[in-house]
């Protein structure tokens, strides 16, 4: 039961991961390819951290990754948030 | 998992770090190169965890990838006209760019002539000495060493020596960058997200510093990763607009920068005194003062390693904690 819903969580990120990164590289312009970047693997990150926390020996291991995955979410929306501010800046004063 | 696994993964991971090697020495762009050179080093990290080293992937993830992507990244920003004027302009000067390619090749033949001559030595030592000659040593000594990792054992007991040169080396770095004239410009203040980012970040890292520094007796971490953590920690402040990037005052920074190689010193020479041989702990009290050597040496690093990101002197007045806040 465990395993079967832990490899659904991991593959259904896989999916995500994959969706982000075709994203990545067919999107138009910067805007939307970070879009498709940041949320894609947040949300593939989370699965894939669901699906190994439920496999994990202790507690302790699956909240670490929990942790793990939290301070990536914030790292990632700040830093998509610092590209596409910066882009901005540049686009709208030359 | 089955190995057919793991080789795919093992298989998957070489060809990266060759293709993400190549592209950061093929593209022109240097921003472009240091950013890839960045991914190199986190999928290098990755490679060195895959090789059951945890410590060395932990260094190159913070050393290798985080912290020197960050130098390279301010020396790329330093200087955009001069790394773009070298190709925007091909066959501006014929004879000046055909010495610049045989001056390329002669570096390159260079290179693999060293790494030959490296690889030729390190198959023959490892020819020479059984490969479980050392290990064994280090597990016979590792209950009177005062930590059970064995490569802190090694660092900080079985060759402090090679350490305390090692902190030695970055002194005179220290030095260098003081050399090198007044910091490099400071970043303008950072908008609220980042500031958001920055408020959390910064505890947490120092907490993971510590963290770091604490387990390195029993797991991987220790002095040098506790000191890079706590350096990105500088590095962020920095980035975020705070002139002083969270180094002490002047006269605290001097102590601070030296405080390594003073630890490793003072307590050597106590020892000395004691009438045991230099850095010969008892092992009755090697935990304790491993810890005490590896706090000292932690804060060392991570100072030297802001004061690199700086880039030169800092200016005596931005070092100053109460006149930053008055001014925020």
């Amino acid at each position: 039961m465990i395993d079967a819903l832990s490899s659904l969580f991991i593959v259904a990120g896989l999916g995500f991961y994959l969706a982000g990164s075709i994203g990545l590289l067919r999107l138009p312009d910067l805007y939307s390819r970070l879009h498709a970047l940041t949320k894609a693997d947040n949300l593939g990150l989370g699965l894939l951290t669901a699906g190994l926390a439920l496999h994990a020996q202790e507690l302790l291991i699956a909240l670490k990754l929990i942790l793990i995955w939290l301070a990536v979410l914030a790292a990632s929306a700040a830093s998509a948030h610092l590209i596409a501010q910066h882009v901005r800046r540049r686009e709208t004063s030359s | 998992m089955n190995t057919t696994a793991l080789l795919a993964l093992d298989a998957l991971l070489v060809f990266s770090l060759l293709s993400l090697a190549v592209a950061a020495l093929a593209t022109h762009d240097a921003r472009r190169s240091v950013i890839l050179f960045m991914a190199f080093g986190l999928v290098l990290a990755v490679a060195w965890g895959r090789l059951m080293a945890p410590d060395v992937a932990l260094a190159e993830a913070a050393i290798g990838a985080g912290l020197s992507g960050a130098l390279l990244l301010a020396a790329v920003h330093e200087q955009p006209r001069r790394a773009l004027s070298g190709d925007s302009r091909p066959g501006h000067n014929r004879a000046h760019s055909s010495f610049k390619v045989a001056l390329e090749w002669a570096v390159t033949l260079l290179c693999v002539a060293v790494a030959g001559v490296l690889a030729w030595a390190l198959a023959a030592a490892f020819d020479r000495t059984p490969k479980d000659v050392l290990a064994q040593a280090v597990s016979d000594n590792l209950a009177a060493s005062g930590v059970s990792n064995p490569v802190t054992a090694v660092l900080l007991n079985f060759r402090a020596y090679d350490t305390l040169l090692e902190l030695a080396v970055l002194l005179t770095a220290v030095l260098g960058i003081m050399a090198m004239g007044p910091e490099r410009r400071g970043y303008r203040a950072a908008g609220p997200v980042f500031d958001g980012l920055v408020g959390w970040l910064v505890p947490v890292l120092i907490l993971m510093a510590g963290y770091l520094l604490w387990v390195g007796a029993h797991a991987p971490g220790g002095a040098f990763q506790a000191g890079a953590t706590l350096a990105a920690a500088g590095v962020v402040l920095r980035l975020a607009g705070q002139r002083s990037a969270g180094l002490p005052p002047w006269r605290l920074l001097h102590l601070t920068v030296a405080a390594g190689v003073v630890m490793f010193l003072a307590v050597g020479l106590s020892l000395l005194a004691l009438g045991r041989p230099f850095l010969g702990y008892p092992p009755a009290w090697a935990g304790a003062l491993i810890l005490l050597i590896e706090t000292a040496a932690m804060l060392a690093i991570a100072a030297t390693l802001v004061l690199a990101f700086l880039g030169g002197r800092p200016a005596e007045s931005h070092l100053n904690f109460s006149k930053e806040k008055r001014q925020c």
